[in-house]
């Protein structure tokens, strides 16, 4: 449906009207740029949903499209729209924008201004990277996530907040550069075959590039989005990031500037260079279930909740990107609700790792012990929370892992790519390993931190959650069972998007004649 | 006949409600009310469980009641929806469940009084029962798991009851952990089975077993990995380490969730698609055989046990073993009937035994008990009755349902080839020797608890049993007394038999080792009489050493010293899983983080190149400036030089 409304542009503004109004908030008066922050969040998220209920799920390609020429000797133009994929991932961008908000109500005390602008500005971000179909556009949307991100862990952080703030900056430069490098070069090669100029990603899915530039275009890109999910080996920068920055900083870097990378994978990296992509699935298949398995094992030797928090993420994030690899509707939808699945979840966590830290000012695993007693509604959150990351039937979790899984053992695409019939039986078998990981580090944290006697005075006087708490949480956990039992509202929203994603990857990359080739011809000949 | 009702939803909905009403406002509603809402709902959804199996019973198991309530995961080609069914075998299980559980909690009243966590204690206790009721109702695979994850989580929630306790809570964790790796069979199981049959529902199975869609190769893999679920849940070797550490939870927990219900789930799910099984004779064979193995194993660890409620659970999976042998030899309503008079004698036995450490403000060392009888005169003769149904004594249940399944085990092996027919003989003299040994351990505690001199330590006062619990106990027993006449085929009453035929029979008469069973009426007697005299043995043994000349035992164990500590340490299985696999993975663990994370990855190829900059002097100032433009510009430089020179190198301009 096209409203001949730009409804987009408007769920992609209203932040940056936003940060503009916090900067007229008079400094001694951090409240009114809180309120205000919150308010506009809020109007966004109306804005969004409106948006999920005017999505059409029967219809093929992007929605809502708003096309205008910007520069038009270079085809580059203001262009915005969504496909299913996009939606959701907007949809929970901005659901989770005034959950964080109003979760730096007590944690942010100084700049708040300065906080404000920032989050918004990022937001901004965010989402135009979310729904930018020109590469140039899409490009400045994502250098512009990384800037208000390296602020907010850089002056809200924690101790070694400088040296988190500029590895995290630097990683993602690193990759950011070669991305645009590799942008630069489709654009000039598209130029010189078709004489025109356009930074139309969907004309740009066109050109055909050799195999050799298609590796070396398909390399560049995935860096950029594996540093940002992060796989391994890419993923140190995480951790450091995570530990110092605030709550909230946390929680939108978890649930959406990871998923960019992810996001990137479907968006760009694949129908750019399919063929490559293809090349490159059986390492990124590898790379993949190795970040399951090795963030898990590092999560479990973690003694800071936030650090294992955030090496979870590792683990989860290798199960989004095995479904991508796997290459089939149950297995990319599947990988797509855990990317929503782990902004939940994991921001919930981080969120509930903040309460306890502005409580009491340490994360360490063995401050605590026995704190389900004077904590009865937090341990209650935590658990659900805890529940939902290692995905018990009932929760958003299992729905994802269950479709990444069944997806991948039975996968069309990883048996020839590896030239083996086993090869996705295995990859998901020993990714299978990671749930079982995953109870064990979360379940073994969750014992020392609320289990066992209640020892240390300083812990038996903390307080349940506030009602400002309360609310921040709630609509987490609502969601977490909304995704775990009726995953078809979101599913079926996905399904058109999903399947036209595969085909197209399927067809260009010519899998599909790889297939009949691997029956037809003998080994002989090979 | 297949009935659409729209009422099977409500049967595990009902204790969700108590559950969240009791959950969220339970401490402000006071515990009588925690007590009505949480035992109310239960009672009405068994009831809610009565007036819909009607139907069924009315038409001796043929029809059957089915719910699909909506379309869960749609996507691609999957599409599972939350859908129940009521036949045959599902209305005995929510029968037991639904029943068992209703007990539990009235009993639970006088158990958990004044307990802080009351309704806490109740939530758990319904979300268990709506767990396990979507579990034996699910109509497919998923809904199942849903249910099978979802009693772990209970179980979890509910060993971990007192979690102050330090060791309580550790073992809640283990029981999840250890059922999560079973779940991985399970789920991979499942993945099989839907790669070849493009279906998880229970029926679509069934024709694609039926039609010859699924090769026995992948029969026998799906079957095998489904099993190993089966031996998380159920507590079979190898996976059987977290039922004895369970007793951790209160004692009416460990009756319905480690006893009655939960645990045999296995066995349930087994019987539920006994038509995969019966096609998959050698996954069958490993059913037995480890069935038959785990009987024995956890018998002998019982003999030596001091704790009441440890004997129990090691006797749980001793019995469990014996229900896996019933299914894997072909005889699955043998192994479904022993899950039913076990439900019953063993919640039973473990409410009787929580009666005793209630009373002796709780003493759980048998030890220290002896003379009970006069002052529980209640729990004593209920456990006494119970004992004699576990042991197999004629006419209690035990003896039906146990000899049924020794009996299939031992006549089916006659019949099959020679490798199925040995393992069905192995599987039955296994199973001969643990009735032998369950008798006499049964007894043994029997003997120590409430015969004898009492051996209490002076400070004990012996509290007078509460009502509430005793009469629990008096209906449990009744049924454990006698409801093995449902399907006391030595006297050929095949009532559970023919009941259950709808569902199992086919299965049943195609499990290859099954096609004949001998059919001589002398020899089933002979073996009935084989396992009586083998469990008389037992009793008498018990007698002579527990009664007659009680300072015995101590010198046998001091005689034997080494094999006794091996029993009474449980074989060091527990120590032995610590040092072969968790102390190194925890090991490998800390190497990722510490060498590989810091080391390698930070230290080299992330600070590694800053350093060495460092080290040139001059040049490295400008490039350590802190300064995050200076980084970004020279990054931006290098980059651009390295791609241009790829570009350049790659023929593009």
């Amino acid at each position: 449906m096209d409203l001949g409304f730009p409804l987009l542009s408007l769920v992609l503004w209203l932040p940056l009207l936003g940060a503009l109004l916090v900067l007229l908030v008079p400094r001694s008066k951090p409240q009114i740029a809180r309120n205000l922050t919150l308010g506009v969040s809020l109007l966004d998220l109306a804005l969004a949903l409106v948006l999920f209920f005017l999505f059409d799920p029967d219809r093929t390609g992007v929605q809502l499209v708003e096309k205008w020429e910007w520069i038009e000797s270079l085809g580059v133009a203001y262009y915005l729209g969504i496909d299913g994929i996009s939606l959701l991932l907007v949809v929970m961008t901005a659901f989770l924008a005034p959950i964080a908000i109003l979760s730096t109500y007590k944690a942010i005390e100084k700049r708040v201004r300065g906080f404000m602008f920032s989050v918004q500005l990022l937001q901004v971000g965010m989402l135009g990277a979310f729904m930018a179909l020109d590469v140039f556009f899409f490009y400045i949307f994502w250098e512009l996530m990384l800037i208000p991100m390296y602020f907010i862990i850089g002056i809200w952080g924690g101790p070694r907040r400088i040296y988190a703030a500029v590895k995290f900056f630097l990683f993602t430069l690193l990759g950011s550069v070669l991305m645009l490098v590799a942008i630069l070069v489709v654009f000039f090669t598209h130029y010189a075959q078709t004489g025109f100029y356009t930074a139309d990603l969907f004309q740009l899915y066109e050109t055909s590039l050799t195999a050799t530039v298609q590796l070396w275009m398909f390399l560049a890109f995935a860096l950029a989005f594996a540093i940002k999910v992060p796989m391994f080996p890419f993923h140190t920068w995480l951790p450091d990031a995570h530990v110092e920055a605030p709550t909230a900083g946390s929680v939108i870097l978890a649930a959406v500037l990871l998923k960019m990378g992810t996001y990137g994978f479907i968006r760009f990296a694949f129908p750019l260079f399919p063929q490559a992509a293809v090349w490159f699935t059986p390492l990124i298949a590898i790379l993949a279930v190795v970040s399951i398995i090795y963030g898990a094992l590092v999560a479990m030797v973690q003694q800071d909740v936030k650090k294992l928090v955030a090496y979870s993420s590792v683990s989860h994030l290798g199960f989004v990107m095995l479904g991508i690899v796997a290459l089939n509707s149950a297995s990319v939808s599947g990988g797509l609700l855990q990317m929503i699945n782990h902004g939940i979840s994991t921001g919930m966590l981080f969120l509930l790792v903040g309460m306890i830290y502005e409580r009491r000012h340490t994360r360490l695993i063995s401050d605590f012990g026995g704190i389900a007693k004077p904590m009865r509604w937090y341990a209650v959150c935590f658990m659900i929370a805890t529940l939902a990351s290692i995905g018990l039937p009932g929760t958003n979790g299992f729905v994802g892992e269950f479709l990444v899984l069944i997806g991948t053992f039975n996968s069309e695409a990883l048996p020839i790519v590896f030239g083996s019939e086993a090869a996705g039986m295995v990859l998901a078998a020993v990714a299978g390993l990671g749930v079982i990981l995953g109870a064990v580090y979360m379940l073994w944290m969750v014992q020392r931190v609320f289990f066992g006697p209640l020892k240390k005075p300083e812990n038996q006087k903390l307080k349940d959650l506030t009602l400002r708490e309360v609310v921040v949480l709630v609509p987490l956990i609502v969601v977490i069972f909304l995704i775990g039992l009726f995953p078809n509202l979101f599913l079926s929203k996905v399904e058109r998007s999903i399947d036209a994603f595969i085909q197209d990857v399927r067809e260009r990359s010519q899998l599909v004649q790889m297939a009949v080739v691997d029956a037809e011809v003998p080994d002989a000949d090979r | 006949m297949t009935h659409h009702t729209s009422m099977l939803l409500w049967i595990p909905l009902l204790p969700l409600i108590g559950a969240v009403i009791n959950g969220l406002f339970g401490r402000r509603l006071g515990d009588k009310a925690v007590s009505f809402i949480g035992c109310a709902t239960v009672g009405v959804s068994f009831l809610l469980g009565v007036i819909a199996s009607v139907k069924v019973f009315g038409s001796h198991g043929e029809d059957r009641l089915v719910q699909s309530v909506y379309s869960w995961i749609k996507i691609g080609g999957i599409d599972i929806s939350i859908s129940f069914v009521l036949d045959a075998l599902s209305v005995i299980m929510v029968m037991v469940v639904a029943g068992v559980s209703f007990i539990i909690h009235v009993y639970s009243i006088g158990y958990m009084r004044g307990d802080a966590g009351y309704a806490r204690y109740f939530a758990y206790l319904n979300l268990f029962v709506f767990s396990m009721l979507v579990l034996v109702l699910g109509d497919n695979l998923p809904v199942l798991f849903v249910g099978w994850e979802g009693v772990g989580l209970c179980s979890y929630l509910l060993i971990g009851f007192w979690f102050e306790d330090r060791e309580k809570a550790s073992a809640g964790k283990k029981a999840f952990i250890v059922n999560r790796i079973g779940d991985l069979g399970f789920l991979i199981g499942m993945f099989i089975l839907f790669g070849a049959a493009g279906t998880l529902s229970v029926d679509g199975l069934k024709q694609a077993a039926d039609s010859g869609l699924l090769s026995t190769g992948v029969l026998t893999a799906a079957c095998i990995l489904l099993f190993v679920g089966a031996c998380g849940k159920s507590a079979q070797i190898p996976l059987y380490v977290w039922l004895p550490d369970a007793m951790a939870g209160p004692t009416p927990v460990s009756a319905l969730i480690h006893a009655a219900t939960m645990v045999t789930a296995g066995v349930y799910m087994v019987a539920r698609l006994s038509f995969l099984y019966s096609l998959a004779p050698t996954a069958s064979a490993i059913v037995a055989l480890v069935g038959g193995f785990t009987a024995l194993y956890a018998a002998s660890i019982g003999i030596t046990q001091r704790d009441i409620k440890k004997v129990l659970a090691y006797s749980t999976v001793s019995q469990l073993g014996y229900m896996f042998v019933g299914v894997g030899v072909g005889a699955y309503f043998a192994g479904v009937f022993h899950l039913m008079t076990h439900a019953f004698f063993k919640a039973c036995l473990f409410l009787g035994s929580g009666a005793v450490i209630h009373a002796l403000s709780g003493e759980q060392n048998i030890l220290k008990m002896g003379g009970l009888k006069k002052k529980l005169k209640w729990t004593y003769w209920t456990f006494l009755i119970s004992t004699l149904a576990i042991a197999g004594f004629p006419p209690f249940s035990g003896f039906f349902s146990k000899d049924e399944i020794l009996w299939k085990a031992l006549s089916s092996a006659s019949h099959a080839g020679w490798a199925t027919g040995w393992v069905h003989l192995l599987a039955y003299l296994m199973g001969l020797v643990a009735a032998a040994i369950t008798a006499f351990y049964m007894f043994r505690l029997v003997f120590l608890t409430f015969h004898g001199k009492s051996r209490l330590d002076p400070s004990v006062h012996v509290h007078s049993e509460i009502k509430v619990m005793s009469w629990p106990l008096a209906v449990l027993a009744g049924l454990a007394a006698i409801g093995g006449w449902v399907g006391a085929s030595l006297f050929g009453i095949h009532g559970f038999a023919h009941f259950t035929d709808s569902v199992l029979g086919q299965a049943q008469r195609q499990a290859v080792a099954l096609k004949d069973f001998a059919h001589s009426q002398a020899a089933e007697w002979g073996a009935a009489g084989l396992s009586v005299c083998v469990a008389l043995m037992g009793l008498a043994l018990a007698w002579y050493l527990y009664l007659k000349k009680p300072d015995v035992p101590q010198k046998i164990a001091e005689r034997f010293k080494r094999l006794y500590r091996l029993v009474f340490n449980k074989y060091w299985i527990d120590e032995v899983y610590e040092a072969l696999v968790l102390n190194p993975i925890h090991q490998f663990s800390i190497f990722l983080w510490r060498i590989i994370d810091e080391k390698l990855i930070d230290g080299l190829g992330v600070n590694g190149p800053a350093k060495l900059l460092r080290g040139v002097g001059g040049i490295a100032r400008m490039f350590q400036s802190g300064n995050v433009q200076v980084y970004a510009f020279w990054m931006f430089v290098g980059i651009c030089a390295v791609l241009l020179y790829v570009i350049y190198a790659a023929g593009l301009f």
